[in-house]
């Protein structure tokens, strides 16, 4: 009985210790998590702050809230940075690399989740291998070929683009979308089976509407890493009017090194359908960047 | 019996006349194969054929551009390791590179983790927030944090303008051989941690909640419930992550080449940018496949490190 007692008290005792520790902690953890959010956002208020400044206003007040508030940064860095091309451009190379990857890697997947044909064993291995190749063991050898393509054959440099990104994004999307198949039951497939379906509609009507949550971790995923992506647009488009919106800011801001006002408007450009689409679909993003950037 | 059941093996004629056979060997082999050959073929011609033809590159003396290709051996080798100085710089700077990345962004996401997973009210919105720079551009971010680090109207200079100073905060950080790199580093990784904070995050939120109670009630204090209960919790990506961390930083190239293209003076080079302009601004291909070649070695030292680590068992 005495235990019993004891027992209470100090778990009364703890209890109370607890709930006073946890709301003094809780303070301290809130002001640390908004001094860390403050340095996450102040820079990107910073820039759309500036970006309705005049460059006047910007010289006196480079980092504070505008006086004035002009909106013709807009409609000038759009013009200037010749974004109306480079944004399709970019829509272009986004959408087509997602379908190319949706379609490719949907198929793919499926034969390596659900028939497994043989020698498909060395083939994740061989995508395993592949995946931790650092592009710069090939990106040499691989302008040559690109370049070979371009100029004998004449093949458009944005369809070789866009297969080098659906290329180096293969084991990405067959590593998910194929974890994604094999943890889907197999039963409602030998449902429809038995109902008389045929293979291609069990896969087209039953296993990829079911993949749907995987083909949106991978579109995402890969839109956004295409959206982004610097270093291969740089190396292999070389004319201004195929530039994605990242290599043509780029030289944008090389051109306009001075005019802040113009270049912060052109960053809120290329910032605001990522922060759009981010807004609206925060929990898929945050969940499919963390587990694509494990898989990678 | 089961001898005798046992069928006839058939010969490839006769399975090619049996229609079952033909349509199983169909379903199950010709079909998914035809399913994956887009996708292996892109990546065969993408990835492993010049990877291959990169290694071979490495071995001659070839420029780029023309048919002049002579076969050298290691002489590139040799060469990157015995005679090109700036190589050694990039080389000891990319694993200054490594040390930053493997701890501040390492123990500020560790911390800032734990902060986040301890409060209710609020969470989702701290952890979208932390996570927006992970989803800029990286032209976009170095844009950005050009601006914010002029001498004459960024935050160095504000923070003297308030203190009375002049020219103390304000420097051109980018623009020193001292500040250049850990610059550009601090750069990267303001994109970069809350990325690695939401792995934490999610790797402390499957812990156990009996497991703290339990810490508790052995009166363990918030230290060493961290060191006790939150790190061997996390402990599969946090070791995951650091390999993934150390491989990238033999990979660093976007914010250096944005920022200062290796400058000044070399002080921020590492091998990536220093591959980058060898083949495509230097005509010096071999060399600079070579270059490649190399960072791809240390790559797989790493990976294997974490394999054998990983093999025996080591409790990390």
């Amino acid at each position: 009985m005495t235990a019993i007692g004891n027992v209470s008290i100090r778990d009364t005792i703890l209890q109370r210790g607890r709930s006073r520790e946890r709301s003094r902690l809780l303070v301290f953890n809130h002001v640390v998590l908004l001094a860390l959010t403050a340095f996450a956002v102040i820079p990107l208020v910073v820039v759309a702050f500036n970006s309705v400044k005049t460059n006047l206003e910007i010289g006196q007040n480079p980092l504070g809230p505008p006086v004035n508030v002009v909106v013709e940064n807009f409609p000038n860095a759009w013009d200037k940075g010749n974004f109306a091309t480079t944004m399709s451009n970019s829509i272009i190379y986004v959408v087509a690399t997602i379908a190319a990857e949706l379609v490719f890697g949907g198929l793919a997947a499926y034969a390596l989740a659900r028939k497994k044909p043989p020698g498909s064993d060395l083939l994740m291995l061989y995508f395993l291998v592949a995946s931790t190749i650092p592009l710069w063991m090939y990106i040499v050898p691989l302008f040559v070929q690109i370049n070979f393509l371009k100029v004998k054959i004449g093949v458009d440099a944005r369809i070789l683009l866009i297969m080098v990104y659906v290329a180096t994004r293969a084991p990405l999307s067959i590593f998910l979308l194929r974890s994604y198949m094999i943890d889907l039951p197999t039963e409602l497939e030998d449902a429809a089976r038995v109902d008389g379906a045929n293979e291609l509609q069990v896969m087209t009507r039953i296993v990829f509407p079911l993949t749907k949550p995987g083909f949106l971790t991978v579109g995402l995923v890969v839109g956004l890493g295409v959206w982004n992506e610097f270093l291969l647009a740089l190396t292999f488009i070389h004319d201004p009017n195929q530039y994605p919106v990242t290599t043509s800011f780029y030289k944008f801001v090389d051109r306009f090194d001075r005019d802040w006002a113009l270049t912060s408007a052109g960053a809120i450009i290329i910032i605001f359908p990522v922060m759009v689409l981010f807004l609206s679909l925060q929990r898929q993003f945050i969940e499919g960047l963390a587990e694509g950037g494990v898989k990678l | 019996m089961a001898v005798l059941t046992q069928k006839k093996p058939m010969t490839i004629a006769e399975k090619f006349n049996d229609e079952s056979w033909r349509r199983k060997f169909l379903n199950n082999v010709l079909i998914p194969w035809i399913f994956i050959a887009p996708l292996l073929i892109i990546h065969l011609y993408v990835v492993a054929v010049p990877a291959v033809q990169g290694i071979y590159m490495s071995l001659t003396d070839w420029k780029g551009v023309g048919m002049n290709v002579n076969f050298v051996g290691l002489e590139n080798y040799r060469e990157l390791f015995f005679e090109d100085e700036t190589f050694g710089k990039a080389l000891s700077n990319n694993i200054l590179w490594m040390a930053f990345f493997l701890t501040v962004p390492f123990i500020l996401a560790l911390f800032c983790a734990t902060m986040l997973s301890q409060v209710r009210r609020g969470g989702m919105i701290y952890r979208s927030i932390l996570f927006v720079p992970y989803v800029l551009a990286s032209v976009v971010t170095a844009t950005i944090w050009k601006n914010l680090l002029n001498p004459q109207r960024g935050v160095g200079a504000a923070v003297d303008n308030i203190l009375g100073l002049e020219g103390v905060f304000g420097v051109a950080y980018l623009g020193r051989t001292e500040t250049a790199l850990m610059s550009i580093a601090f750069i990267d990784n303001w994109q970069f941690w809350g990325f690695l904070m939401i792995l934490f995050l999610a790797a402390m939120q499957s812990i156990p909640p009996v497991l703290y109670d339990a810490a508790k009630i052995d009166g363990a204090n918030r230290w060493q419930e961290f060191r006790h209960v939150t790190l061997p919790g996390i402990r599969p990506i946090l070791v995951f992550m650091f390999m993934m961390v150390a491989i990238f930083s033999f990979l660093a190239f976007d914010y250096i080449f944005l920022l200062t293209q290796g400058g000044p003076g070399g002080a921020s080079e590492v091998i990536a940018t220093q591959l980058y302009k060898n083949a495509f601004f230097r005509f010096q291909a071999g060399y600079g496949a070579a270059q490649g070649v190399v960072i791809s070695i240390f790559a797989g030292f790493i990976i294997l490190i974490f394999v054998t680590v990983k093999r025996r068992g080591w409790d990390i």
